[in-house]
């Protein structure tokens, strides 16, 4: 069988980045574990790892999306990449699951065993929570305003206007800077700390990895914004650009949940800040 | 089954094409094995990973049936003092090293040696040949869930030389339970092996991403998915289940470290928490664990049960859907192993009646695989005595699965020995049975040589014989009263334990003889051909050579009853 490839799958060269990048994140999670526990060098391993995990997926991505533009990535590859990518979000909501599941728990079925909780919800030591419908309102108007931005983005790349998809991108952007610079001052004036109570782990603990979640869309916008700068994507093919996209919707929708039902419903009846 | 079309020479599409475009080139040593993208050479660096692996956990058991074989304190301070390099020890540390024991050999034999081997190694071996496919949809995404495996490793092996809570290591048990995990192992010991725990699992998300995406989208022409092989089958429930389950996990074990390090209460009921929680969110992730274990497994049996009965297997879309509902009500069975947790009455009999109706499509799977042979031109290669090891030591598991399911009875038998008779009866007889099935399967299919059919039988029946004295008796020390997860017992236990022990040593013999059968395929094995076990295997992996090319099906196959048009 040896000669010519006749199919359309991408059969790729042998690769350093995945080993380098296990090798990174083993660096990473252990430089963790030492910064944590104050160990001697912690902090320089914990650098040493954030480091090579970026580099090592900068080049990763780098490689592919040099390999979109060799023309790799035919129709086949470009559905195993949405596969993919729908695969990858639905891990992400089971994530997310994780933490609905233990916010309910103790939302649903307030503790009377300590007095910090004393069978309430909010718990008996939350003096007062966010009041919903200021900042985090807002915040649910900018990430939905963020979710037809990014849609004009792409209505804009299918139609070949590609100063729309540019502006598009660059409203997405901010309006999702602006959100995360929200949460920020949000975390900072919030009248309850990190942990302590069940209170404060499950707000800071979900919407602390929806807002890690936020940066991380973010970052996926920018490259696409980035990349339509270079003069990447085509009306037919941009999945670069839809990934982003996908991503941010999701991102969009946990936050929903997590407003509904962490903000509105979760601090109900108790005094506002 | 299905033929391999002619290899006609079209040019390439495009000049990127050409640079690796040659079936048998190959790279360098390094480049081959650490920068690899095929999906065969991961699959091989997977299944020696394992075997590696399997020595460290199987050492880890051997010293605790050395400890368990008599009453009293054996070996452990010997051990607890070699591992602290040879400071001495109080007797804390020493029955801390117990708990580090239990903790590393279930860590390892789950997540390192069971999932490496079946899914891994096999599935990444023979899931793209069976389903006529040149490789995996992401071949590099391939290498980096096997390196974030063999990291995660790394991180668990560290976790063994760092301060714990007692003494050295995580002594957590494998279920990291709370407030064990939290408030009672201080040390970054439990640290390095809950990252050991987010490395693997990443990487086996990632795997579970690109074993469905090459299942759904590389099916070669003709190839529909109620013709692909029950190992496709099997794999790709598989994968659902990693990819829903896994992430779960990954949120329960960050609730772990934040609660640690960063003053969260989730699991500490002085702000609120609630350890029981933990139970929960780990066991949503673990009871699907349990069979992403174990339906690999079963997919190696139908392929091998249907090769040497010359025959389909029996209910071909049955084994299949029976798979897929194993997979679905595996989900909602969760809390049958929290059972004395203080469960309502009826949370106990909604997961009793749920958990027994997994009783039903597995029944369909043992009666299918003896239906399969009903009436078959049997053939009884080692493989074929390995799978029929396999359908009766999962059946007896299955049996006191059954039993356990009972919330009733279960308040009785949770946490003694029955229990630990019950899980490795399904797992390291039936897990590991079809492992070694599916390597006799394989292996000259895989590595190009022969291995001894002889010595895989003899391997057989000692292996066989060793591992139900192992744990058989496990059943009646459980019955007994003997409590899991403790190095003594009151000597009224010595009987059977020490049998068990001896049991061990039998079991041990027969790793002995599978090292033995490598070494006699390396020196003497004799090359096999393309079809070696004959007309009973139909499957495509039995139309290419022995080992297969670098790169096989350069020219996609036809699945031959498929209507084309050349």
């Amino acid at each position: 069988m040896a000669g010519t490839k006749n199919h359309d799958y991408h059969i790729l060269p042998t690769d350093p980045w995945p080993f380098l990048l296990s090798f990174s994140l083993l660096v990473f999670t252990s430089g963790m574990a030492m910064f944590m526990h104050e160990m001697a060098l912690g902090t320089y391993v914990l650098i040493a790892g954030v480091i090579g995990v970026l580099v090592a997926m900068y080049s990763w991505f780098s490689n592919i999306i040099k390999e979109a533009r060799a023309g790799d990535h035919t129709p086949v590859v470009q559905l195993h990449l949405r596969y993919a990518m729908i695969l990858f979000i639905a891990s992400e909501v089971m994530f997310f699951v994780g933490w609905f599941w233990a916010f309910f728990d103790f939302a649903l079925f307030p503790t009377t065993l300590t007095e910090v909780v004393d069978g309430q919800w909010p718990p008996a030591g939350i003096e007062a929570v966010m009041d919903p419908f200021d900042l985090p309102l807002l915040n649910t108007l900018i990430l939905l305003c963020s979710g037809t931005t990014v849609t004009w983005a792409h209505h804009s790349l299918i139609h070949g206007d590609r100063d729309g998809l540019k502006k598009g991108l660059w409203l997405t952007i901010i309006l999702g800077l602006i959100f995360s610079g929200v949460q920020a001052y949000e975390y900072m004036h919030a009248p309850f700390p990190f942990g302590e109570n069940t209170y404060g782990s499950a707000f800071y603990m979900a919407t602390g990895f929806h807002g890690a979640h936020v940066i991380i869309g973010t970052i996926m916008l920018i490259v696409a914004l980035v990349r339509s700068y270079k003069g990447d994507f085509t009306p037919r093919q941009h999945f670069g650009f839809e990934a982003a996209a996908w991503y941010w919707h999701f991102v969009d929708v946990v936050w929903l949940f997590l407003f509904v039902a962490v903000y509105v419903w979760g601090g109900w009846g108790a005094p506002v800040h | 089954m299905a033929t391999t079309a002619h290899p006609d020479h079209h040019p390439a599409h495009d000049d990127a094409h050409d640079l690796h475009s040659h079936a048998d080139h190959k790279p360098s040593f390094f480049a081959r094995w650490f920068m690899s993208t095929n999906h065969k050479d991961i699959g091989t660096l997977y299944l020696i990973f394992s075997i590696f692996a399997a020595i460290i956990g199987g050492g880890i058991s051997g010293i605790m049936r050395a400890e368990l074989a008599e009453p009293g304190i054996q070996v452990l301070g010997w051990w607890a003092q070699f591992l602290g390099g040879g400071e001495a020890v109080d007797f804390d540390q020493t029955l801390h090293l117990w708990n580090v024991l239990i903790s590393a050999h279930g860590l390892i034999m789950v997540f390192f040696v069971v999932m490496p081997a079946m899914i891994g190694g096999f599935a990444n071996w023979f899931v793209p040949i069976m389903i006529g496919a040149p490789d995996m949809a992401f071949p590099r995404m391939n290498n980096i869930s096997f390196w974030l495996t063999f990291m995660g490793f790394c991180s668990l092996m560290i976790s063994a030389f760092m301060p714990g809570g007692t003494g050295t290591g995580a002594g957590t048990g494998w279920t990291v339970y709370a407030p064990l995990s939290t408030t009672g192992s201080p040390g970054p010991a439990v640290d390095f092996a809950i990252f050991a725990l987010h490395l693997a699992g990443a990487g086996s998300i990632m795997g579970a991403i690109n074993f469905i995406t090459t299942i759904f989208n590389m099916r070669a022409p003709g190839m529909t998915l109620h013709k692909m092989p029950l190992f496709v089958w099997s794999v790709l429930v598989t994968a659902f289940l990693l990819l829903l389950a896994l992430p779960v996990l990954a949120a329960a074990i960050t609730m772990l470290l934040t609660d640690r390090n960063f003053g969260t209460t989730f699991f500490d009921p002085v702000g609120g928490g609630d350890p029981v929680l933990y139970q929960h969110l780990f066991w949503f992730f673990g009871h699907p664990e349990v069979y992403i274990m174990i339906l690999p497994g079963f997919g190696i049996i139908s392929q091998i049960v249907s090769t040497f009965s010359r025959k389909p297997v029996f209910g071909y879309l049955g084994m299949a859907y029976a798979m897929v509902a194993i997979g679905v009500v595996g989900f909602v069975v969760w809390a049958h192993h929290m059972y004395t947790v203080g469960l309502s009455v009826n949370e106990k009999m909604y997961f009793t009646a749920a958990t027994m109706i997994i009783a039903v499509p597995t029944g369909i799977k043992i009666f299918s695989w003896i239906a399969t042979m009903w009436g078959g031109s049997l053939e009884f290669k080692s493989p074929m005595w390995w799978a029929l090891g396999f359908i009766f030591l999962f059946t007896v598991g299955g049996v006191t699965g059954v039993v356990l399911a009972n919330g009733g009875v279960d308040d009785n038998l949770h946490d003694s020995y029955y229990v630990v008779a019950h899980f490795h009866y399904v797992l390291s007889l039936g897990a590991v049975t079809a492992m070694f099935a599916g390597w006799y399967y394989w292996f000259p299919k895989m590595f190009g040589r022969w291995h001894s059919e002889l010595l895989s039988k003899i391997q057989f029946v000692i292996f066989f014989i060793g591992v139900n004295l192992v744990f058989f008796p496990m059943h009646f020390l459980g019955m007994q009263g003997m409590a899991r997860r403790y190095p003594d017992y009151t000597p009224a236990f010595s009987y059977w334990n020490h049998l068990s022990s001896v049991g061990y040593v039998i079991m041990a013999i027969s790793v002995g003889v599978f090292f033995l059968n490598i070494i006699y395929a390396i020196v003497a094995g004799k090359k096999p051909a393309p079809n070696y076990w004959g007309e009973g295997a139909t499957t495509l992996e039995w139309t290419l050579s022995s080992p297969p090319p670098f790169h096989q099906f350069e020219t996609l196959p036809e699945i031959d009853d498929h209507a084309h048009a050349h």
